[in-house]
């Protein structure tokens, strides 16, 4: 584990998660780090237990075993409003899951408005500016299904940004998209990087994860089998498993 | 043809304009609409409610004693027809009280409307992806914010011409509401024909009446389908 003295974001001890008692676990015991300014990516196979994990994060599922420390408070201790933890962690989604009935414009300020309390010209400031930041300040009164792929999960990565998080959560935000249209994703995505924003990503666009990643974990049967910095991961893997993986996906 | 014509116009003079019995209609209409559209407040009130328990229930696996209720609700008010509920309201339930037949027939058709909308707002609810609940959620909406911006204004959308049909048949519906004796629309017709002897004019001009309010109600309904749909493309 890479150790540089900058503040734990995340830190997940022994997670686990198993969906129904006929299956396996789809997390057997995982404990990770992720430190302020980390860009951690998570590749695997499929049905490694890769989105299962980012999804515990923010507890969109509810893990069966293990704790979650976000920014030092256990959210998998009920008595602790998760609610007010998910404001400060965004999700990007694979389908974007814009809101279809309402415009892009209400898409980016509902949750400002309702959660934080903020005005209405507040918030719309703060849309635009992001907006403008990724190319599409002139769709702001368009609806979602008028947008392309990558259009809409520009868009996405906007609304979560307007919430001013701690740490953005990738679900394999480019796996539902057109080819051309990943490259406009990934730019934005290594933007924010570059700003030192927290990023966990769970991709299977390995050049992107070695370009852009300060760290990357290898996940294998609900387990993290490796981890590394970019270039030990795709320079010189240890395990058999990552480098039979690496010789298919590479 | 004359002579058909000026049949026509006696039967109409007598059905409708001699002792004012065109006030049986009017009233009656007046009465049908009342009724109609307190027990369609009625019913999406009950039936916005029992959907939302029942999905939430559905999705979380919560609310189990309440989703009991609600199911029982529904079973024993689909599995009975609305005139014997109708009639168990009024001479059971309000037995021995003296209640407005109007109020009684709001209640019971209110109550039976809400039924149908659970189940259409339910499966309007179901039929949402996933991932929009999961997009409302990880922006830090709790479940009711998530349902209130999110889900239902969606769900809405997709079930108003299921909903626009349950209102034309509880509009129809409550024809029934003669026999507890209460004058609506058709009792109005039917107390004409008991006068004159004449079933066709009441008859035919109260089924235009209907016939006119649905019309109506279907272009209103497809109009603000049409409204929310272009909104959304």
């Amino acid at each position: 584990m890479i150790t540089d003295g900058k503040e734990v974001l995340i830190k997940v001890e022994n997670l686990e998660k198993q969906f129904s008692q006929m299956e396996k676990k789809a997390l057997n015991g995982v404990s990770a780090e992720i430190r302020q300014g980390d860009v951690v990516f998570v590749v695997g196979p499929s049905g490694s237990g890769k989105s299962t994990f980012l999804r515990c994060l923010n507890l969109l599922e509810v893990p069966t075993g293990g704790k979650i420390f976000f920014e030092g408070t256990d959210i998998t201790d009920k008595s602790n409003n998760i609610n007010t933890y998910r404001q400060k962690m965004g999700m990007v989604f694979q389908q974007f899951n814009l809101f279809p009935h309402m415009n892009i414009m209400k898409n980016l300020t509902i949750a400002p408005m309702k959660l934080q309390k903020k005005s209405k010209e507040e918030a719309e400031a703060v849309a635009m500016e992001l907006l403008s930041r990724v190319g599409l300040a002139d769709r702001a009164n368009a609806y979602p299904n008028q947008l392309s792929g990558g259009q809409k999960q520009r868009i996405a990565i906007v609304r979560a940004l307007c919430m001013k998080p701690d740490v953005m959560l990738f679900d394999e935000p480019t796996s539902a998209l057109d080819p051309e249209m990943v490259g406009e994703v990934l730019n934005v995505m290594r933007e924010l990087a570059q700003e030192n924003m927290t990023m966990v990503v769970v991709t299977h666009e390995m050049a992107f994860a070695r370009e852009v990643a300060s760290r990357v974990l290898f996940m294998e049967s609900g387990s993290i089998l490796e981890e590394g910095s970019p270039d030990e991961f795709f320079g010189n893997p240890k395990s058999e498993r990552l480098k039979s993986f690496l010789s298919k996906v590479l | 043809m004359a002579d058909f014509f000026q049949d026509l116009k006696d039967r109409f003079i007598l059905n409708f304009v001699e002792a004012d019995r065109w006030k049986y209609i009017t009233d009656g209409l007046a009465v049908t609409l009342k009724v109609t559209v307190a027990a369609v407040l009625v019913g999406i009130l009950l039936g916005f409610i029992v959907a939302i328990i029942r999905s939430t229930h559905d999705m979380t696996g919560k609310l189990k004693p309440l989703n009991f209720i609600c199911r029982i609700y529904l079973t024993v008010i689909r599995g009975t027809p609305v005139v014997v509920q109708l009639l168990i309201i009024y001479f059971v339930i309000f037995g021995s009280s003296a209640v407005s037949k109007t109020l009684v027939a709001i209640i019971a058709f209110g109550i039976n409307s809400g039924a149908y909308v659970a189940e259409i707002v339910r499966a309007g609810i179901m039929s949402i992806d996933k991932g929009q609940f999961e997009a409302g959620r990880s922006l830090g909406f709790n479940y009711a914010q998530t349902m209130v911006y999110v889900i239902v204004p969606q769900a809405f959308k997709n079930v108003l011409p299921a909903l626009c049909n349950e209102f034309i048949v509880l509009l129809k519906e409550t024809s029934v509401s003669g026999y507890i004796a209460m004058q609506d629309l058709t009792k109005g017709a039917d107390i004409i024909r008991s006068r004159t002897y004449d079933a066709f004019m009441p008859l035919i001009a109260v089924a235009l009446i209907y016939l006119a309010i649905v019309c109506l109600l279907e272009y209103v309904f497809g109009k603000l389908e049409r409204r929310l749909r272009n909104s959304d493309h």
